[in-house]
């Protein structure tokens, strides 16, 4: 075989790759929105759904969940992960304790999101008697984001150059106010773009909600309500109920979602590179 | 007339863990003139300038002995904020280092840190301190703009700006000439003539002309001692030392 049929078939594999690699996501997205939004129509996101093992109804109080479900946990999850990421970044320097921490943080990090659920169900919904509850269900979503938001928040906090630390000490600032006034402003984009990855990443999550928010169709009154979100309910649809279109529509609503949570990340993450580096 | 010292050090020794980098540093800076610390790179003069506002007091295992006078107070004394040396003791950096944030902030920053809130007073501390740093003419209309969007030498007059909003007594400038053009370089010298009127000045350089040009007294200061200290023309003309003259005639550098 010479070296002209070697970049041939070189070429054919590369290519093949790169066709298929495109091919996988188009698809998925293309068959669920085809299938999906044909159902999609303002009365079925203003309909509450029927609940049960009936495929009847629209998502209006899923939406409502979804929404009170991640106001809930970024509340709880954005001070404690801020928090945790100053302490990293800021204070804690480098030392056998600091290293462990971060160690531990890596390994939750990847831990299986259904070992957060049963920790959940254990912990918050018997132990503590939240029930299946949106307070259970943040609280379990908690501990599966803390990981991610930490780290991205402690990274964009890194990125901060000691220079832009050195300037402000230089004026008098103490080290709360250079943390507060010149490294969180400065990292603050990087910060958001790291509490939007975890929406997008609780708007995605089922398994921990799974054992942890119930499943109720109703709509939800407090806290300690049960309660579906749309990947949840995508579920239950799905697997219970014959609503297969209803179950494709309720997909195409979630890709949206996310897609559009995606392009804010994308976006915000280039004004942060941008501001770093003197465009406006 | 006799000048007075503003800061002045008495048996420095400075270690980076074992590593002494400052051997019975003595040295006096006089109020109202620029003296200039010149020698080799890695001589320890920028770990000089950073022992006097307190700013190694940031690095891990870094150790001061021997005694660092401010008007005569010991900064490195129990009981001294270091916030409230740096105060009074500015500095302005190698590579100019504005905040991401509009020129105007960038100069606010000191001030707002000092709990000066008031829009009105805010923006004349702010035009004030960029007319003192020779700036205002050319960024008045464009006050909201990115401080980043700057070139690199009027990033770095917006650094002295800054630096002077807080109306420190002393200004230290470490090599604040070497990262930005010849042009920019002569217009940061001029100003620095006009700040010593208001403030007293310690410059870092390895540029022998630029030592010469800019000070009134000069430190030559090799392997982390001071190897000798004068007025600026006699350090020139007539150095004591062999090794200060070595280094003024560029035999090394």
């Amino acid at each position: 075989m010479n070296a002209r049929n070697t970049q041939k078939i070189a070429w054919f594999f590369i290519w093949a790759g790169g066709f298929i690699t495109i091919l996988i996501p188009i698809s998925i997205i293309g068959y669920v929105l085809m299938r999906g939004l044909p159902s999609v129509s303002l009365d079925f996101l203003l309909t509450p759904p029927e609940g049960g093992l009936s495929g009847e109804g629209g998502i209006s109080t899923v939406i409502v969940t979804t929404i009170y479900l991640i106001v809930v946990t970024l509340i709880i999850l954005t001070p404690l992960g801020i928090g945790a990421a100053i302490y990293l970044a800021e204070y804690a320097g480098d030392s056998w304790i600091t290293r462990t921490i971060r160690y531990a943080i890596d390994t939750l990090a990847s831990v299986p999101s259904i070992i957060f659920g049963l920790f959940g169900f254990a912990l918050f919904v018997t132990a503590l008697h939240f029930r299946f509850s949106i307070l259970s269900g943040a609280l379990a979503l908690v501990c599966l984001l803390l990981p991610t938001l930490i780290r991205t928040a402690e990274q964009a906090m890194t990125t901060v150059p000691r220079s832009q630390r050195e300037a402000a000490l230089a004026l008098g600032a103490t080290k709360w106010q250079t943390v507060s006034h010149a490294v969180l402003p400065t990292a603050m984009p990087g910060i958001v773009t790291g509490i939007i990855l975890c929406i997008g990443r609780a708007v995605e999550e089922t398994a921990v909600l799974y054992v942890t928010l119930g499943g109720s169709a109703a709509m939800p009154t407090s806290l300690f309500s049960g309660g579906r979100t749309l990947s949840l309910h995508l579920f239950y649809l799905a697997m219970e109920t014959n609503a297969f279109e209803k179950s494709m529509a309720t997909g195409a609503i979630l890709i949206i979602i996310v897609i559009i949570i995606n392009s804010l990340t994308d976006w915000l993450a280039s004004r942060f590179h941008a501001k770093m580096t003197g465009g406006t | 007339m006799e000048l007075k010292s503003k800061m002045e050090t008495k048996d420095l020794n400075f270690y980076y863990g074992n590593y002494q980098c400052l051997i019975n540093f003595n040295l006096v800076i006089k109020e109202h003139q620029i003296t200039a610390l010149m020698g080799p790179s890695g001589c320890g003069k920028s770990t000089f300038l950073r022992v006097l506002n307190r700013m190694n007091d940031l690095i891990p295992n870094a150790r001061v002995e021997g005694k660092v006078l401010l008007d005569g107070q010991d900064i490195y004394a129990p009981g001294v904020d270091a916030a409230e040396i740096r105060k009074r003791v500015g500095m302005v950096f190698q590579a100019p280092n504005p905040f991401p944030k509009s020129i105007f902030e960038n100069v606010a920053f000191g001030p707002r840190m000092l709990g000066v809130n008031n829009k009105f007073a805010l923006s004349e501390i702010v035009e004030k301190s960029l007319q003192g740093a020779a700036l205002w003419n050319e960024v008045k209309d464009i006050l909201s703009k990115s401080g980043l969007a700057l070139s690199g030498g009027q990033q770095q007059r917006l650094c002295i700006a800054r630096a002077i909003a807080v109306e420190p007594e002393v200004i230290l400038m470490d090599e604040p000439a070497s990262a930005i053009d010849p042009t920019s370089t002569l217009r940061i010298e001029a100003l620095m003539q006009d700040l010593k009127e208001k403030y007293t000045i310690a410059i870092v350089t390895h540029n022998l002309q630029e030592a010469a040009r800019v000070s009134n007294w000069t430190a030559f200061v090799y392997l982390g001692e001071v190897v000798e200290y004068g007025k600026t023309a006699d350090i020139f003309q007539h150095p004591k030392d062999k090794r200060t003259e070595d280094f003024i005639t560029g035999r090394f550098g």
